[in-house]
């Protein structure tokens, strides 16, 4: 019997090929390097990010499935291996003097970062229920390891022993989902299932619903939805600052893009099933993230109640599920990036060795004795909160208006009233950095390194740009979907 | 010229830019040159482009495409209109006068420069607010004016009173932002387009009068602007507003920001037109506005607060028009409003200022002696916010009630008997700051001084527009002597607002003579408040020493006179007051601020119920996944 070989066109997985090459050479050549050295990994593998960001520039435009239809080169695959590549490349450039400063300065750090990020690119292109798990677990395993890098930390420790247990246990459920759906449907294509679902018998299996339902709970662990979210505060805590900054952004915007796939894609015809789902955990998601954001006094479990409550934001875009839906949440994505990753870049600024200084009242007084970094961190403020003329309030506005268009006026007001409850805990933060005296006077002054500071400077540029001039990158994300939702 | 009408808010801007991040590091010489230079330049901006201003339309100064995605587009526009044009005139020029006169007032804050950049943000996002071309525009500066409002409420943060204050401005305004943001979707989702005249325009062809979508989001603006204008019942803030420094109380509380409400509906004209309903609800919260927070102010000492409540109540009287379709007639009332309310204001920071700090009027009087420029110009305000002729209020007020009487006697008895407190209370302050004997502490007294130039040209410049100002809207029906071609053509706002706020109605002959007779009647009753004013604060608190000089023979006569005073108490001043006292104690204390706390404090209960659930044990976190997975596939099923 002759098996039919899959053609090999391998230019279309050049990007995740350039990733995974660099990947392994930042391992081979760490071997070589002493410890003080290591920042020239960082140099390394930001080319890789470079080239593997240049790659998927060449193949822009394109719209094709490859090897056997596991993979599919799209805009949406392309826009989304921009986000991931923009975060990685920032997050390297916050890492250098912060893994120095923490002293886990090691070679493994920068190739386990490409490494997830390899994870995250190909979840953007699976077209398969198995790729896109294989993706997922791509960008998990090598984050259990980052989150406990800080070994001697035993919050750290803390923080990737609960992350792998609970990761583990959403994983199940995904691959349960799997194989739920493929026995019912009999096909782990996307575009096959969405297919096979037009036949009533197979749409109306009960054991789909429930596939469907495990994938929504797989994934809704990775973006952390309410109530998978619970592991998000002790391991955006424990882990090192700049791992936590490449979660919040990165694994977000992976778990969204497979989201985005299996239920636009695949389960379009269960709509009207998901969609309810959906807008329960939106609203869940959004409250319980503010809520609690108000009362925190830890600026890492701040920022991941808040980006908790980004999560439901961004659900809104695909509860809409509309073309406008999807590009405000890849335009939502992009500044959610830049003002997250500016954000935890001053975090790592103000923070201390052994991950000190992390109080709400560290910040007492930062506004005046570093003015442009306390400007900075207003800006990221104000976009976080959705202030205009920040990015992040075209992005808001952006994806309630998608929202309000599909009809879920209700939806967008929950979302509106909730960004309103986020002010405080935001502003808060303003207001203690410009309105209150430090407590002790002698601080150590605040080293700038070249790295953090080129990350803060292409944040705050971003998210003052996308605010006042958004419409190239809207244009761009218009263009991302054009073959999606159509094919 | 009108080309350049974008460097109207970026002036400012500019001037926040500087301050902001390098003032501290500036002499403060500097710091104030550029605050001031830079809001002066857009002063004069705008009146080059008054003046330049052709009769037809002009198309919106189109800075660049901001959004625009599918069929959704919104430019960075502004729209240059008879409108604009006068409110950012009102702006620039008065917080031009008013920066002018903080240089001096805050002098010695260690806050300086933050101070003028603070004041440079608000004076860009007001005039971005009003020359906005788009709701989302108008929705940025809304938002900004609000921000800034905050920091300045809360400029002396180390006061608890007034971060408190600042926290409870941000939280009762956001309520009418929401309603804001949620009109401006409802317009996006009705019309199609967030473009304010092409939404007027859609809105005149496609609807009927009464269409229930229009008075929907109608309304929901309206609460946008109960908020940002402190209206019933959303006014709260304003009173502790006044934990800011004076200046700004002059500037955002009283002259621009807690207008931008009446701005907005005045340009929305063509949709509450259409909304008989909601322009009896503006109408309706307006006069009642008016009313109580004019017998608030009667009873309160403190000579800020008086003018606060004075400030809600003139608000009301401009939403009155607004409700009444005499929208022209609101935006003259807001400009004469701008020059005598911020005048009002820096005298009285002028005093406070004398006085270190004294804000209450019990340990005042008798200042005229020690701050004369300060006691002619406050007094010159005091007429024109009590609508004595020929002072600006007179003629804006006036407009008012007229165009009120047209519509209905009950708003035009309840605004004049409004005219009537508000020319009692603001002579109240008038005499116990300025008349009679000096209550002022000795070691106080020693220092009392009048302020110094930068703060007292600023005074006389508002005096003299207080004056003048409201020549600019002269009635048809004031005898003028051959001048009417003149004032009712030429210089006349009403009609150089008609592009914008439509036609004003025609005048018949008997129509005249009854306006005429409504006018005499409202300044008569004007001045009643003050002759009421007088007997009570400058008559009365005489009476003790006459009484020691003369005991005995005049004793009888004199004890009688008191026993009408006590009859008048007894019968009108104290059920007023104490209904107003239970107001102010009850309401707005207990009721009003216990709502606002308690919602601050129920989500921090939450929060905190939140935290707890977040034990740390990962076999808690487990079975809340298995709990949420347990609900999502049994609803799968």
């Amino acid at each position: 019997m002759p098996i039919p070989l899959p053609t090999v066109n391998l230019i279309d997985i050049s990007p995740e090929i350039i990733l995974g090459v660099f990947g392994v050479l930042v391992l081979l050549i760490d071997l070589f390097l002493r410890r003080e050295r290591k920042g020239h990994l960082a140099v390394l593998s930001l080319i890789g990010v470079v080239g593997a960001f240049y790659a998927s520039l060449r193949l822009w435009g394109s719209s094709h499935y490859a090897f056997s239809q596991s993979i599919v080169v799209d805009n949406l695959s392309l826009f989304f291996n921009g986000i991931f590549l923009l975060g990685t490349a920032l997050v390297i450039l916050m890492s250098v003097s912060y893994i120095r400063r923490e002293g886990i300065n090691l070679g493994e750090y920068y190739s386990l970062l490409l490494f997830s990020t390899l994870g995250m690119l190909i979840i953007s292109s699976g077209n398969d229920l198995i790729i896109l798990f294989l993706g997922l677990e791509l960008v998990s395993i090598p984050l259990y390891i980052l989150s406990g890098f800080a070994r001697t930390n035993l919050k750290s420790n803390e923080a990737a022993l609960k992350y792998l247990l609970l990761g583990v246990f959403a994983t199940a459920f995904l691959l349960y989902g799997i194989a739920l759906v493929y026995g019912s449907t009999g096909s782990i294509k996307l575009p096959m299932i969405a297919k096979l679902l037009s036949d009533t018998a197979v749409s109306s299996n009960p054991l789909l619903f429930i596939g469907m339902g495990m994938l929504i709970i797989g994934f809704g662990f990775k973006v952390a939805l309410v109530p998978f979210h619970m592991w998000t505060p002790d391991v955006y805590e424990g882990a090192p600052t700049s791992v936590t900054a490449f979660m919040s952004v990165g694994v977000k915007a992976a778990g969204f893009a497979a989201l985005l796939r299996v239920l636009l894609t695949a389960l379009d015809k269960l709509q009207f099933s998901w969609v309810s789902i959906l807008v329960v955990l939106a609203i869940l998601t959004m409250t319980v993230g503010n809520v609690i954001a108000l009362v925190q006094t830890n600026i890492k479990r701040l920022l991941a109640y808040s980006s908790i409550a980004h999560a439901g934001y961004l659900l809104l875009g695909l509860v809409a599920g509309s073309r406008l839906g999807v590009s405000s949440i890849l335009f939502y994505l992009v500044v959610y990036a830049l003002m997250n990753l500016g954000a935890f870049a001053v975090v790592i600024l103000v923070g201390r060795k052994g991950d000190q200084n992390l109080h709400l009242n560290d910040y007492a007084g930062l506004g005046y004795r570093y003015p442009l970094m306390g400007a900075a961190m207003s800006i990221f403020l104000f976009s976080l909160a959705g202030i205009p003329p920040t990015a992040g309030f075209v992005a808001k506005f952006y994806i309630f208006s998608a929202a309000v268009k599909e009809g879920f006026v209700k939806l967008a007001i929950i979302g509106v009233l909730n960004s309103a409850l986020s002010l405080f805990y935001y502003l808060r933060i303003m207001v203690i950095m410009y309105m209150r005296e430090p407590e002790k006077k002698e601080v150590l002054p605040i080293l700038f390194s070249p790295g953090l500071v080129i990350a803060l400077l292409i944040a705050v540029l971003g998210v003052l740009y996308l605010g006042i001039l958004p419409s190239r990158v809207l244009d761009l994300a218009t263009s991302a979907i054009r073959t999606f939702l159509s094919g | 010229m009108l080309d350049y009408i974008w460097l109207v808010p970026f002036l400012p801007l500019f001037g926040f830019v500087i301050n902001g991040l390098v003032g501290t590091r500036l002499p403060r010489r500097v710091v104030g040159i550029i605050a001031c230079g830079t809001v002066g330049l857009a002063f004069l901006i705008s009146l080059t482009a008054f003046f330049v201003l052709p009769d037809q339309p002009v198309p919106d100064k189109v800075l660049y495409s901001w959004i625009k995605v599918g069929d959704f587009k919104a430019d960075f526009a502004f729209q240059v209109d008879p409108l604009s044009i006068i409110m950012i005139l009102i702006v620039s020029g008065v917080a031009f006068v008013i920066h002018i006169y903080s240089i001096g007032y805050m002098h010695d804050d260690p806050g300086y420069s933050r101070y003028f950049a603070y004041l440079n943000l608000f004076v860009c996002a007001m005039l971005l607010l009003v020359l906005a071309n788009n709701f989302l525009m108008m929705y940025i500066g809304w938002e900004g004016v609000g921000l800034c409002s905050y920091l300045l409420i809360g400029f002396w943060y180390e006061r608890k009173s007034a971060a408190d204050a600042g926290k409870k401005a941000f939280i009762v305004t956001r309520i009418g932002d929401f309603g804001f943001a949620l009109g401006i979707m409802l317009i996006f989702k009705t019309f199609g387009t967030i473009d304010i005249s092409e939404v007027m325009h859609l809105a005149q062809g496609r609807f009927e009068v009464g269409a229930p979508i229009l008075t929907a989001i109608t309304l929901l603006l309206f609460l946008g602007a109960v908020g940002k204008s402190a209206q019933i019942p959303l006014y709260v803030w304003l009173p502790d507003a006044m934990e800011g420094p004076t200046p700004v109380s002059a500037l955002i509380h009283a002259a621009t920001m807690v207008t931008a409400g009446v701005y907005m509906i005045a340009r929305c004209n063509v949709l509450y037109s259409l909304s008989p309903t909601s322009l009896m609800v503006v109408a309706i919260i307006g006069c009642a506005t008016a009313i109580y927070a004019a017998s608030i102010g009667l009873v309160q000492n403190d000579i800020k607060r008086v003018l606060a409540y004075s400030t809600i109540s003139q608000l009301g009287y401009m939403f009155m028009a607004c409700g009444v379709g005499a929208f022209a007639a609101g935006i003259f009332h807001l400009m004469t409003h701008a020059f005598f309310k911020a005048l009002l204001f820096m005298g009285a920071g002028s005093v406070i200022h004398a006085l270190a700090g004294e804000m209450d009027i019990r340990h005042m009087g008798g200042l005229k002696r020690y701050m004369p420029t300060t006691y002619k110009t406050f007094l010159i305000a005091a007429l024109a916010i009590g609508g004595i002729f020929p002072f600006a209020g007179f003629f804006s007020k006036d407009e008012i009630l007229w165009r009120a009487f047209e519509q209905n006697y009950i708003l035009w008895a309840i605004g004049v008997i409004t005219a009537a407190m508000t020319s009692f209370y603001i002579f109240r302050l008038v005499f116990k700051t300025f008349a009679g004997e000096s209550r002022v502490e000795k070691e106080k007294l020693v220092h009392v001084h009048e302020s110094p130039r930068v703060m007292t040209v600023p005074l006389v410049i508002l005096g003299v527009m207080s004056v003048i100002g409201g020549l600019a809207g002269v009635a048809k029906a004031f005898p003028l002597l051959g001048m009417s071609r003149f004032f009712s053509e030429k210089l006349n706002i009403l009609r150089f607002l008609e592009p914008v706020t439509g036609g004003h109605h025609a005048e018949g002959g008997q129509a005249v003579g009854l306006e005429r007779w409504l006018m005499l009647a409202s300044l008569l009753i004007a001045l009643l408040g003050i002759y009421i004013a007088y007997q009570f604060y400058v008559r009365n608190p005489q009476l003790p020493k006459r009484l020691a000089r003369r005991l005995g023979r005049a004793y009888n006569f004199v004890l009688n006179k008191y026993k009408v005073d006590e009859l008048y108490d007894f019968l009108f001043v104290n059920p007023a007051k104490r209904f107003s006292v239970f107001l102010w104690r009850i309401w707005d204390d207990r009721i009003i601020d216990g709502i606002v706390n308690g919602t601050a404090g129920f989500f921090k209960v939450c929060g905190h119920i939140g935290r707890r659930v977040q034990t740390g044990y990962v076999q808690t976190y487990i079975l809340l996944i298995i709990i949420g997975a347990v609900i999502i596939i049994w609803y799968c099923l």
